[in-house]
């Protein structure tokens, strides 16, 4: 039980590593951005992958009539989240160091991974709600407005995941360090309830 | 008939490579180089980039043009000494006061010999400098942002030829007369040049942080014509060697009178020694009067101060300061080796390269082997420092350079080729014609003690047929050699820009990595800057009125001004609120008597109008920067003089 102890606030302090490194990062590649444009998303904010990447997107952007990109002031999201990741960190280190004494069972551990599962997909719920509206919701006085073939407004939403072709963009969002980091800490407190689990089998 | 049979004969011939195994594609000799392996050798595929950079002096375009090698694509023309329309240097308002001499406003000049600064003896890629041949100046170039950050004028010189070359830690860059001239200038005859006329070297400090030029000292030489020039390296540092010709200084028709010496003289000057003597408060403060032109790259803005005093140093007064070593005949080129051991005066006018050596220079003036002396200072025997002499073959030998294999490369300008030697051994190992006239060349880093000997470019004086005609002016010839093997290899051909009397190259591993992309608008401290367009603004002084003018794309704020009237002069101060690489805005109102503006990312600019009609006028962005170019545009109400609407401006009401 010590060991998966361990795991357990292992795995929990690996979430602080959304303070200091990206969860997520989209980038816009173009003929003429052969160094591609770039944001990295923080939970406390966005900022440019280049200093001055914000700026040259929302630049680009105000030809399609898209909103600027968020400033932490703009969004609930980037007060609360740090928040809630700080608490589950603390939270997942508490429960450790109680089941470390032997104070609560294994059992916790898969309920603190619970918790963050739903957190983590209501996060992304959240996300790809704001990049829908970041791309659909656009300014019906756009120096360009483009439609589908069919006749809709052409939609700018970056993919959740993935690659997608915007005009003569190629974007492109995957998880960064700071989200390698909540995945592998998580991955470990489901580790530690497993060993959790066996040791106690063990011991019976 | 004669004619007739020439024809029958080139008939015949082309029949013979044709018909001959198929590998020669119908080329004749004078083209036969460009073969499929000399295509590969220069061929940078799209995309790719090249080896080095080659920085070609513009002659009397005034100007420094950017190459790449192999490939021979020109990538930048750098203002230097000229106004520049394409970019408005010297019509801005900020960059006016480069060209400010004191002469008044040049806007022109002959731009000559580029030199890169080193550090150690080895290129270090901080600044490139250029000489002004004409009005005397040296300029110095960032190689961050290539573009010109200060021109000094050179007093009492005239014809600044020997210039502008530097030490092996750019402790100087050095600017020698071509002329001999009254010092100071003053209402003489002519005919009474010799023995009146002076030669002044310049020795100009550069800061080794800032890189700003300070002239030293002036050292007051007899009154010959100092061509060419060159550095002690390495065992030779703090030494510099000038050749010079019309040591018999003649005042007409130079080129005979100046010609008739079997020996004119290369002058080695100890400038470590003056350097010395001056710290110690020898010297004389002169009154002069030159220009000092600094821009500033956080204001984006130059300033000329004028300066009225240089110290001159007569060589008399430091014994052991200067020494004349003979050579043959009226030598152009002054070309010191890798090793800092062989001095090289190419003799123009003569048929042999003469090599000395600063150990038996030194050696002979440890002895005191004197052969008389001019104007006191001591010569040397030809016999006592001579190394070598090259046995070339060919005819006008101008300049010499240096692979860093043992192996010199000299061009010869009547005989029309460039000539491998061995440096010691003096033989020549291959020659190669040139497609004409070959002035100078260069091997990057062939004047430091660490060349990077894969190429040579040659610089011809004369084109002729080998472009497709233009009428009677062209432009000069390059010609690309392979020197990575035994023999050299023409691979390419190309034109260039001006007259190209030298150049610099330097490996682009060096210089890509820090080249600048934008400037920081945070970092903009033009008085007239806006940082945001809510700034922007036009306010009047008397008849001055002065525009705060922001531009992204793709309109300039403000885009609609009332007020201004007739008589008025207008300042439209820009700047470029874009921080994307590349991405200019220019600047261009209708009737203006200036050029346009090419604002870059995060960069204010001023340009003047004097509106003198009645009228709504238009100015728009002459840089094609989004797919909203064509609308980036605006209008300006002129109103008559005696009009009293009020100043107004605004963008999208």
């Amino acid at each position: 039980m010590k060991k998966a102890s361990i795991l357990m606030i292992i795995g929990s302090l690996l979430l602080l590593g959304l303070f200091i490194y990206p969860l997520w990062n989209i980038q816009l590649g173009a003929p003429q951005y052969p160094e591609p444009l770039g944001m990295n998303i923080y939970i406390n904010g966005i900022k440019g992958q280049s200093e001055f990447d914000i700026q040259n997107i929302d630049g680009l952007n105000h030809y399609i009539g898209m909103k600027t990109l968020p400033k932490p002031s703009d969004m609930w999201e980037f007060t609360v989240f740090p928040i809630v990741i700080g608490s589950m960190a603390a939270l997942g280190v508490i429960i450790g160091l109680f089941a470390f004494f032997k104070k609560v069972n294994h059992r916790w551990f898969l309920g603190w991974f619970v918790v963050m599962t739903i957190l983590g997909i209501l996060g992304m719920y959240d996300f790809n709600a704001w990049m829908v509206d970041y791309g659909t919701n656009l300014d019906p006085n756009a120096i360009m407005k483009l439609q589908n073939p069919d006749g809709t407004p052409m939609s700018y939403k970056p993919p959740l995941l993935g690659h997608k072709k915007l005009l003569n963009f190629d974007a492109y969002s995957y998880p960064r360090l700071g989200g390698y980091l909540m995945g592998l800490g998580m991955l470990l407190t489901l580790v530690a309830f497993f060993v959790g689990k066996r040791s106690k089998k063990n011991a019976i | 008939m004669k004619k007739y049979k020439i024809h029958i004969l080139s008939i015949i011939g082309a029949f013979a490579l044709l018909t001959s195994c198929g590998n020669n594609n119908g080329q004749n000799s004078s083209n036969g180089a460009l073969n499929a392996s000399a295509a590969e050798k220069m061929y940078v595929a799209p995309g790719e980039q090249d080896e080095f950079y080659a920085f070609m002096s513009g002659g009397y375009s005034g100007n420094l043009t950017v190459y790449g090698l192999p490939s021979g694509r020109m990538f930048k023309e750098i203002p230097v000494f000229s106004q520049f329309p394409t970019s408005g240097y010297g019509y801005s308002e900020e960059t006016k006061p480069m060209l400010n001499t004191s002469h008044g406003f040049v806007p022109w000049d002959d731009s000559h010999h580029p030199d890169i600064s080193q550090t150690n003896g080895e290129l270090d890629g901080r600044w490139i400098f250029i000489n002004g041949n004409n009005t005397p100046r040296i300029a110095r170039i960032s190689l961050s942002t290539f573009e010109t950050e200060e021109i000094i004028e050179v007093p009492n010189s005239a014809g600044n030829h020997s210039s502008s070359f530097i030490t092996e830690n750019t402790e100087y860059v050095v600017a020698g007369t071509r002329f001999s001239v009254p010092i100071p200038q003053r209402d003489m005859p002519i005919s009474d040049y010799k023995g009146n006329f002076k030669g002044s070297l310049s020795f100009i400090s550069v800061d080794p942080e800032h890189g700003h030029m300070d002239i030293k000292f002036q050292l007051m030489l007899p009154g010959f014509n100092y061509d060419l020039s060159h550095p002690g390296r390495g065992k030779s540092h703090g030494w510099f060697f000038f050749t010079t010709y019309n040591t018999e200084e003649a005042h007409t028709l130079q080129e005979v009178n100046a010609s008739q010496n079997d020996k004119d003289f290369i002058a080695a000057v100890n400038w470590k020694k003056i350097e010395e003597y001056v710290n110690n408060g020898g010297g004389t403060k002169m009154p002069a009067n030159y220009a000092h032109n600094v821009y500033d790259e956080s204001t984006h803005t130059a300033t000329t101060t004028m300066k009225k005093e240089v110290v001159t140093v007569d060589p008399l007064k430091v014994p052991g300061a200067v020494y004349f070593l003979p050579t043959p005949k009226s030598p152009h080129g002054c070309d010191v080796d890798p090793s800092g051991e062989y001095i090289i005066g190419n003799g123009k006018l003569s048929a042999d390269l003469t090599v000395h050596s600063f150990d038996n220079m030194i050696a002979a003036i440890e002895a005191e082997k004197f052969d008389g002396e001019a104007y006191g200072i001591p010569i040397l025997k030809f016999e006592d420092v001579l190394a070598g002499t090259v046995k070339s073959g060919g005819l006008g030998p101008l300049h010499t350079e240096f692979d860093g294999k043992g192996n010199a490369y000299t061009t010869f300008f009547i005989s029309s080729e460039v000539v491998k030697w061995k440096l010691g051994s003096w033989e020549v190992l291959d020659r190669k014609p040139s497609y004409y006239s070959v002035g100078h060349l260069m091997i990057p880093g062939g004047n430091s003690r660490k060349p990077f000997g894969k190429y040579v470019v040659a610089l011809n004086k004369i084109t002729k047929d080998r472009y497709l005609p233009v009428g009677p002016e062209m432009e000069h010839s390059a010609q690309l050699y392979d020197i990575s093997g035994e023999k050299m290899e023409l691979i390419y051909d190309f034109p260039t820009h001006g007259e190209p009397h030298y150049a610099a190259g330097i490996p682009a591993e060096i210089l890509a990595p820090k080249a600048k992309k934008i400037y920081r608008l945070d970092e903009n401290k033009h008085p007239y800057a806006i940082n945001n367009p809510s700034e922007a603004r036009v306010t009047r002084d008397g008849n001055e009125v002065h525009i705060y003018m922001s531009t992204i794309r793709s309109h300039f704020t403000p885009d609609n001004i009332e007020g201004i009237k007739v008589g008025d002069k207008v300042y439209f101060h820009i700047t470029n609120h874009e921080q994307d690489f590349d991405v200019p805005h220019g600047f261009a109102m209708i009737g203006q008597n200036t050029s346009e503006l090419l604002i870059m990312p995060g960069q204010t600019k001023t340009s003047v109008w004097e509106p003198k009609q009645v009228g709504v006028w238009p100015f728009y962005c002459t840089d094609f920067c989004s797919a909203l170019h064509q609308e980036m545009q605006g209008y300006v109400r002129v109103s008559p003089a005696s009009s009293n609407i009020e100043l107004s401006w605004s963008l999208g009401d």
